[in-house]
């Protein structure tokens, strides 16, 4: 269901009074998407019935949710930390000593402006056991305009602020004007296309990795079950599957296993499940 | 875990030590590097971290910065650069000085906050629930 026009209208000018940001019509997938976690946590089924809620009741905490939700950037380089150490200290060694062919392919699905796949591709370039490896990285997101961003690899000083080490800033960037580009050769590292998680993914070929974090809380039981098992069917059988903090494959692709990783966790097809995936 | 402020702007300092007291940091404050030298010298255990303004009087970040890594019973200590300098070769000069981490004003809560993360000097922060 989509937004009503008066829950987004309400989310207007909420947003305006309490932060000056101004939300534009047409800007209702914007809204739908930073606030459907947020109504899931509420129970609510769909954006809508949660904003009425929100200003039906008058909580000044729930308001400030709504308010946070749309004016807080939603991504940042080496976002959460954990996956990134994992993928430096246990995956990237684990590739290195199986893939004789001496070629890696990983995957950021939802990569938005392209902060994920670049850290990816900065933790890659600086695994000294992956010298002289092939390694592919594939970015893909619904939207055109932040894969644009992404392609451009030009970002503000607010956004470099976020979560990029000042040493990796300088080694993989040059300031340009007020503005930080990503160097040449991160950027061709990095392959940025358009993709529907909701169509078919084989076109992109097998992946080692994927990254899907923070993607399928915005989908519904079934939509989850399906992307779940269509991931599995292009991820190598001993392959790595990194999802976000709050998401779990149990209960929706059981022949998905949980491994913990330091202090975080990756998924993987189990032992039993492999053998059938052709790879 | 304690942490010194390094900053001539007092409104800096309490925004800066706000984040640091909020993350479960003890704040000891300085207004230039030449006191925040004479704050370490006080001290009977170092602290764990020194966020440091650029430009200050008496004596500047880069100097003070200079001036700790000099010191190995200061060794220690984790130096973050905190400034409105950001000129890559300001960034290059302090990392080459001794800085651990650089982070440019303005900036949010969460900015500071991921930096100590990724530095070892807090949990990891989630940037969104």
């Amino acid at each position: 269901m989509s937004l009503g026009a008066r829950e987004f209208d309400f989310v207007r000018d909420l947003v305006r009074t309490e932060s000056a940001i101004v939300l534009d019509a047409g800007k209702e997938y914007l809204v739908e998407s930073r606030l459907l976690p947020l109504a899931r946590a509420a129970g609510h089924p769909d954006v809508t019935s949660y904003v009425a809620e929100v200003a039906l009741r008058r909580q000044p905490r729930s308001r400030t949710a709504v308010v946070e939700a749309l004016t807080t950037n939603e991504t940042s380089w080496f976002r959460d930390n954990d996956p990134f150490t994992a993928l430096r200290t246990t995956v990237l060694p684990a590739l290195a000593e199986t893939r004789t062919r001496r070629s890696i392919r990983i995957w950021c699905a939802a990569c938005s402006t392209g902060q994920e796949p670049y850290s990816v591709a900065m933790t890659v370039l600086d695994s000294p056991l992956l010298a002289g490896f092939d390694v592919t990285i594939v970015a893909t997101d619904l939207s055109e305009e932040v894969l644009a961003k992404g392609r451009r690899g030009e970002y503000s000083q607010l956004e470099v602020n976020r979560g990029l080490p000042a040493s990796l800033l300088v080694r993989h960037f040059t300031r340009e004007g007020l503005s930080w580009r990503i160097s040449p050769q991160l950027r061709s590292r990095v392959d940025f296309k358009q993709l529907n998680l909701l169509r078919p993914y084989t076109s992109l070929g097998r992946f080692d990795i994927v990254f899907m974090r923070n993607v399928l809380i915005y989908f519904d039981q079934a939509t989850k079950q399906d992307i779940l098992r269509r991931v599995r069917q292009v991820t190598a059988p001993d392959g790595y599957l990194f999802l976000g903090a709050a998401e779990m494959t149990r209960g929706l692709d059981d022949k998905w296993e949980r491994e913990p990783a330091g202090r975080s966790a990756l998924y993987r097809v189990r032992e039993e499940d492999r053998s059938c995936v052709p790879w | 875990m304690r942490a010194l402020v390094v900053d001539d702007s007092r409104a800096m300092r309490r925004i800066v030590g706000g984040v640091l007291a909020s993350s479960g940091f003890e704040v000891l404050q300085a207004g230039d590097g030449r006191e925040a030298l004479d704050v370490l010298e006080t001290q009977p255990e170092p602290p764990q971290l020194a966020c440091v303004d650029w430009n200050m009087p008496v004596m500047d970040g880069l100097t003070f910065i200079t001036r700790v890594r000099r010191r190995s019973e200061w060794r220690g200590i984790t130096l973050m650069m905190v400034t409105t300098e950001s000129e890559q070769e300001r960034i290059v000069r302090a990392l080459a000085a001794g800085a651990h981490e650089y982070l440019t004003k303005p900036f949010e809560a969460d900015d500071l906050r991921q930096k100590l993360a990724f530095l070892g000097l807090l949990p990891d922060v989630p940037v969104e629930a």
